[in-house]
């Protein structure tokens, strides 16, 4: 077991005053806090300064680990010696972020002032924490409804206080017509309870994988759908994919580039469903030929066309 | 060392729809009267019913009200600065939404 240098997760001096303390501990919660910080390895930083916070803000706890800490260097391995906290005594008190976090705090922690936490009577049943994940699903899943087995990594602790990564698969039920953003609820899949508490719940948000066609917009889905200029300036039937399959769209006549075209209700599914916007985008074609050439010669000689009349030259 | 296990996940879509009393939300998230009642007056929740007796919530409120409770707690917050950080993550995420869609319309459309 590593000897845990509370002071330098904090980054304050030994001397600290519990104010400076307090809002160094603060400070770094809001930079860290696993509901405003997903980067990768924020939330074990969050509970690393919970745990050193838990100690050093406990003017009881604080004198108990500056007294022991005196001959130990961070990561120097570690053992409490057996009647270490004799002389000290401990009101007992767990901070309520203690007990919301469970038995999320470190061996080196357990080992130390779990005893204290164990002795403990009464009023210590607190409700796991909930977990949360994102997934990734693709919009036909949405679109059909699907069921999707998805791998999650879970950091606990065994039971001799070892962080592990235990593996879980979750076969999840994809409801038609879920959106981005939404989530699904796992009841009692999150964290285990302290006490008589029950387990939290999991959440997973819902993401889209980039699709090949449609970008997702709530329930609407917008595809970019090529037409060549006289199909946008004349006007006509062009076929264009939905994600109920090909359609027959009629352009009007004179539609510039970008404009969209609604077709209703062929976005995600719902009591009101989405629309598909197809958003034209007009391809000019390459001069390959004599043929081509002339045509667009004719054009430069006979129309009347200033493309930059809005810059005024 | 990985463990593996499978577990079948009973999921429900977290949904706007009003179907939970106070009672239900005090229950669902450990919290008393008081505590949601503060959260509804700043405008954390916002509950369908004129009175707290009518009041109902959806499962969307839960999630809203765990989020909360865990910014108050965790960052010595009370209700109003609970409800200014939840909006402005909200306004975070979305400027990060349009930030991706953005760069990805950057891209598809180079020169």
């Amino acid at each position: 077991m590593d000897y845990k240098d509370y002071y330098k997760t904090l980054g304050v001096s030994k001397d600290a005053s519990q104010d400076e303390i307090k809002r160094a501990y603060r400070k770094l919660a809001r930079q860290y806090h696993p509901d405003l910080n997903k980067d990768e390895g924020a939330e074990e930083r969050f509970k690393e300064l919970g745990e050193a916070h838990e100690v050093l803000s406990d003017p009881e706890k604080r004198a108990a680990y500056d007294q022991l800490g005196r001959n130990y260097q961070p990561g120097q391995d570690f053992q409490p010696p057996p009647d270490w906290d004799s002389g000290f005594e401990f009101s007992g008190g767990f901070s309520e972020s203690a007990a919301g976090q469970g038995a999320a705090f470190s061996d080196f922690f357990e080992s130390l002032f779990g005893g204290a936490r164990r002795t403990q009577s009464g009023g210590f049943d607190v409700r796991g924490e909930d977990h949360h994940a994102k997934i990734l699903i693709d919009l036909e899943d949405s679109l059909r409804g699907a069921k999707r087995s998805i791998q999650l990594k879970v950091p606990e602790l065994d039971p001799d206080g070892h962080v592990i990564t235990r593996q879980r698969t979750l076969n999840v039920d994809i409801p038609k017509g879920v959106m981005p953003g939404q989530h699904i609820r796992l009841k009692k899949q999150g964290a285990p309870g302290f006490g008589t508490g029950k387990p939290g719940d999991l959440y997973l948000e819902i993401a889209f994988s980039p699709h090949k066609l449609y970008r997702v917009e709530g329930r609407d889905l917008y595809l970019d759908l090529p037409v060549a200029p006289w199909e946008a300036v004349l006007g006509g039937k062009v076929k264009t994919p939905t994600p109920d399959g090909v359609v027959d769209l009629t352009i009007p006549a004179n539609s510039s580039q970008g404009r969209k075209l609604r077709l209703k209700g062929r976005g995600l599914p719902g009591k009101t469903p989405g629309d598909l916007y197809v958003v034209l985008q007009i391809v000019l074609p390459p001069v390959d030929g004599d043929k081509t050439k002339a045509l667009y010669e004719k054009m430069a000689n006979e129309v009347d066309f200033n493309p930059r009349a809005k810059l005024g030259l | 060392m990985a463990k593996k296990n499978i577990s079948e996940g009973e999921g429900q879509l977290v949904t706007q729809s009003p179907e939970l009393t106070l009672d239900d939300l005090c229950a669902e998230c450990g919290l008393t009267y008081a505590e949601v009642t503060a959260y509804v007056s700043e405008g954390v929740i916002e509950p369908e019913g004129a009175s707290q007796m009518e009041w109902r919530f959806s499962q969307t409120s839960v999630m809203i009200t765990s989020k909360a409770r865990r910014l108050e707690r965790d960052l010595g917050l009370n209700p109003a600065g609970v409800a200014l950080a939840l909006q402005l993550m909200e306004q975070v995420e979305s400027l990060k939404q349009r930030l991706v869609q953005f760069e990805e319309n950057r891209s598809e459309k180079p020169g």
